[in-house]
């Protein structure tokens, strides 16, 4: 059982929870992720990643997007209520040195797990350009924690209602075609973003990690459901991963994948919504 | 010779049609008449053949004899001098090829099949003891202010905590999932292991003093070493069990549609997926299913594929019914069930369309051809035999390869080439104080050879501790 010590409403869709999970908050290092269960009867396992941790209070926190079922009942949890089950810290941790010059793009709720890697590229001497992409100015997240770790950061929305109006990848091949360019490349985001950043990087022989979010059930590498393709090998996510060589990946059957199962998802989704405006009804009526 | 008259006693089943649509329990076990009769048939042989078929060498003659004079409490007592999961094996051991296989009374009919039901009446007493409030946990002795860490909570786990609790050490069983079991849980349905059979031993390990951490992944959460050094533990026992599904191998593998069978099993075992309106986590929906394998794996995947809703359930086998892996009664089961076997073939690769979805596959047929180094005919391909095999789901059966998280965080701790830990003949791995067993050691292997290799363990876990 891991109770719920603080809750903000970062956008309309955005939340940050920070919950008690002691032995993560201790062991856990950037690039890491938690399996999240709501109840242990019915709940489904749901990953997202640790986007920060006190090992002095014993807190992880975890920044999510409400995009369906899980991640709404989530949301509508309270300081003080619990989530019954909590597994981690799983995967490989981002691989941290000194490399010279990071670009760093988050794209949407992409830049909760992107700020421990950037905190931690920064640490280790590198100069950090991040690059902060999202589809208006509400949904962007962030902002102040990134500034803070950035030597140069750029914001770009896709109607320009913030910063440039622009997709990541604009920045992102003028910060390449810059002379030295960039040692290193880190994308998280929506499957599309990164395999268009790849895609950018690509030609200018940048390397490119990227950080993968398939479906996933035990995160313990006993089940293959979260299994990619990279440089034609089958590859499990959970545990050879999460983060991979973004030139390498087959984005296109990991997001063909990622829609397996889109129809009971989208019926969840629905009598979700019913159940909790029912449940703010009832809140409202004073029961 | 009166003995051997007694027909052997049929096990009662759910209708095969009816079953079909539940995930209740198929076999339904003897009723005390039945198993009486049944246990009238052994003769009570001197020189005890089929306690030597059985890995654990339960009192079989004994326990039996127990039952003959219907003393129910007196035989299961008997059985748990060996083995601490009677229910269990009893349902799940691959009876024809262990205990009952040396049978004399089966040698005498000449039929393995009629040999004594040595499992039915194993699992009879067991139920009894159960269902009727007798189990009493072992008793535990005083406290020795010792610890032992248990990592994994299957058949090894349960048996290790089981064991080293009894002798008054302070156990604490260490478990990634949400829930205790192990593959008993999350793998074997429903249908053939009722869950509430693996609860009942659990609550008798809580009661012996265990202590269950779930949401725990050594290795991750915190290292062996980690356990070791900092939270004192005295000893470890490693029964982290297989991982790392095997895939075909062949184009089409990341279709959507292919799953392995423990991602599938796993979704509709203990994520509940069966019940779509309660259970949040999603299961494929299928028309034709085709299922990859022949051994119990296979047979759980393809019953289990039926009964969430599909038209038509195909199991693929390379080689033919009698070199199968499965136990005969699970392979009956299917048969009867409307389980459509195909021998002699495997895919060649997977089909897709537009979608990325599965559609079909390419099979080529094969023949059987000289006995190979296990015995058992090898399968050949037939050159230019491939067909197209219409179908919308692969499930792939084909076993598991090591799983190397708990390898790879523990440094010293040595693996052979296929990535199972190495231990010498007391299970000590090459770590002091660390002992392994189970899967992770055998490859993917059975629910009672994982129950002797966790007795093993705990006894050589027993004797350093008792040294300390
Ligand atoms: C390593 C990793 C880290 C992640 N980190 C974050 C994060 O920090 N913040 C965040 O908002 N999201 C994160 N995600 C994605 C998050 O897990 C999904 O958004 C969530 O599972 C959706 O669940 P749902 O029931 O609300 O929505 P659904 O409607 O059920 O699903 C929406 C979409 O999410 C994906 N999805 C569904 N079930 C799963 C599952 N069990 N595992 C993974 N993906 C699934 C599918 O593509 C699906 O179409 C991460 C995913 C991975 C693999
Ligand atoms: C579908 C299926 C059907 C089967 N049918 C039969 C049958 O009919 N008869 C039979 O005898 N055998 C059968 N088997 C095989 C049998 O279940 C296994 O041989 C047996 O369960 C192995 O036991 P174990 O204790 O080694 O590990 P497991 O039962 O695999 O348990 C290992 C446990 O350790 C946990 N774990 C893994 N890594 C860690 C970690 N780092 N930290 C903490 N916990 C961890 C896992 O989550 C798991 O719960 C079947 C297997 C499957 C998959
Ligand atoms: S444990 Fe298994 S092999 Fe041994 S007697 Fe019981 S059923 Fe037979
Ligand atoms: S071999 Fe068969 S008949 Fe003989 S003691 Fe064992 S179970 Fe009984
Ligand atoms: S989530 Fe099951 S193997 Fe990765
Ligand atoms: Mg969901």
């Amino acid at each position: 059982m891991n109770r719920i010590l603080k809750k903000t409403q970062l956008s309309a869709e955005v939340f940050e929870m920070e919950v008690e999970a002691p032995l993560i908050a201790q062991n856990r290092k950037a690039g890491q992720f938690i399996i999240v269960q709501i109840d242990s009867e019915w709940g489904e396992r749901i990953p997202l990643t640790i986007a920060d941790a006190d090992p002095k209070t014993g807190t992880i926190t975890m920044v999510f997007q409400t995009v369906g079922a899980s991640t709404h009942r989530l949301a509508a949890k309270n300081v003080g209520d619990y989530v019954e089950n909590i597994l981690g810290p799983l995967g490989n941790p981002t691989h941290i040195e000194k490399f010279g010059t990071v670009v760093c793009v988050g794209g949407g709720i992409g830049v909760a797990p992107l700020h421990p890697i950037a905190q931690a590229m920064k640490a280790a001497g590198n100069k950090v350009i991040i690059i902060i992409g999202a589809r208006n100015k509400d949904l962007v997240i962030f902002e102040d924690r990134m500034r803070k770790i950035a030597d140069e950061l750029v914001i770009v929305t896709d109607d320009g209602s913030y910063g440039r109006k622009a997709l990541v990848t604009e920045p992102l091949k003028e910060y390449c075609s810059q002379d030295p360019k960039p040692d290193l490349a880190v994308a998280i985001g929506p499957p599309i973003m990164m395999k268009f950043c790849a895609e950018t990087t690509r030609p200018f022989q940048v390397p490119t990690v990227v950080s993968l979010n398939t479906i996933m059930i035990d995160g313990t590498g006993m089940c293959g459901g979260c299994r990619v393709s990279v440089g034609g090998e089958t590859k499990f996510v959970c545990v050879d991963g999460p983060e991979f060589d973004g030139h390498k990946v087959d984005f296109d059957n990991m997001m063909t994948r990622l829609r397996a199962y889109k129809e009971k998802e989208e019926e969840d989704h629905h009598v979700c919504h019913l159940e909790l405006q029912i449940e703010s009804m009832e809140h409202k009526g004073g029961r | 010779k009166e003995r051997l008259a007694i027909p052997p006693q049929e096990m009662p089943a759910q209708d095969p049609i009816a079953r079909g649509k539940t995930v209740s329990e198929v076999a339904l076990g003897y009723s005390e008449a039945q198993a009486r009769l049944e246990a009238e048939r052994c003769l009570n042989c001197k020189n005890e053949p089929c306690v030597k078929g059985c890995p654990v060498q339960v009192p079989i003659p004994r326990f039996i004899s127990y039952i003959q004079k219907g003393d129910f409490k007196a035989a299961v007592d008997t059985i748990k001098e060996t083995n601490l999961l009677p229910a269990v094996c009893g349902r799940v051991c691959p009876q024809e090829k262990q205990c009952q296989l040396e049978c004399t009374v089966g040698k005498s009919l000449k039929d393995v099949g009629k040999a004594v039901a040595i499992g039915r009446l194993e699992r009879f007493v067991a139920d009894w003891e159960r269902e009727n409030g007798k189990v009493t946990p072992p008793t535990v002795k005083p406290r020795t202010g010792k610890r032992v860490a248990v990592i994994g909570s299957g058949p090894a786990g349960i048996t290790v905590a089981a064991d080293v609790a009894r002798e008054g050490h302070e156990v604490v069983l260490f478990e990634a999932f949400h829930k205790p079991g192990g593959v008993m849980v999350y793998g074997i349905p429903e249908f053939r292991l009722p869950k509430s059979i693996v609860q009942a031993e659990i609550d008798t390990l809580k009661k012996m003093g265990v202590k269950i951490e779930t949401n725990f992944l050594v290795g991750r959460t915190r290292t062996l070493k980690q356990l070791l050094e900092e939270d004192h533990f005295d000893a470890a026992f490693v029964g982290v069990g297989a991982g790392l599904p095997k895939f075909l191998g062949c184009p089409g593998e990341n279709l959507v549609g292919v799953f392995s069978a423990n991602e599938y099993l796993t979704r509709a075992n203990l994520m509940k997926a069966y019940d779509a309106k309660k259970a949040a986590t999603p299961i494929y929906k299928s028309r034709i299913v085709a299922v990859v394998g022949g051994g119990n794996v296979a047979m759980d995947a393809a019953r289990m594929a039926l009964r969430l809703g599909a038209e038509q359930v195909h199991v693929i086998y390379r080689r033919t019914r009698e070199e199968m892996p499965a136990r005969a009664e699970e392979v009956e089961h299917a048969m009867e069930e409307g389980i459509v076997f195909n021998f002699l073939r495997n895919p060649t690769r997977i089909l897709g369309n537009e979608q990325g979805r599965v559609v079909g596959m390419e099979l080529q047929q094969f023949e059987l051809g000289a006995p190979d180094a296990s015995g058992r005919r090898s399968p050949v391909p037939i050159a230019g035999s491939e067909y197209v095999f219409d179908c919308d789901t692969v499930i792939v059966a084909l076993g598991n390869e090591s799983n190397p998280l708990l390898v790879k965080t523990t440094e010293g701790l040595v693996v052979d080439k296929k990535g199972r830990i190495v231990v010498g003949a007391d299970q000590k791995t090459s770590l002091d104080a660390v002992y392994a067993g189970g899967d992770i050691v055998l490859g993917a292997a059975t629910v009672i050879l994982a129950m002797g290799e966790g007795r093993r363990a705990a006894a050589a876990i027993n004797e350093l501790l008792a040294k300390k």
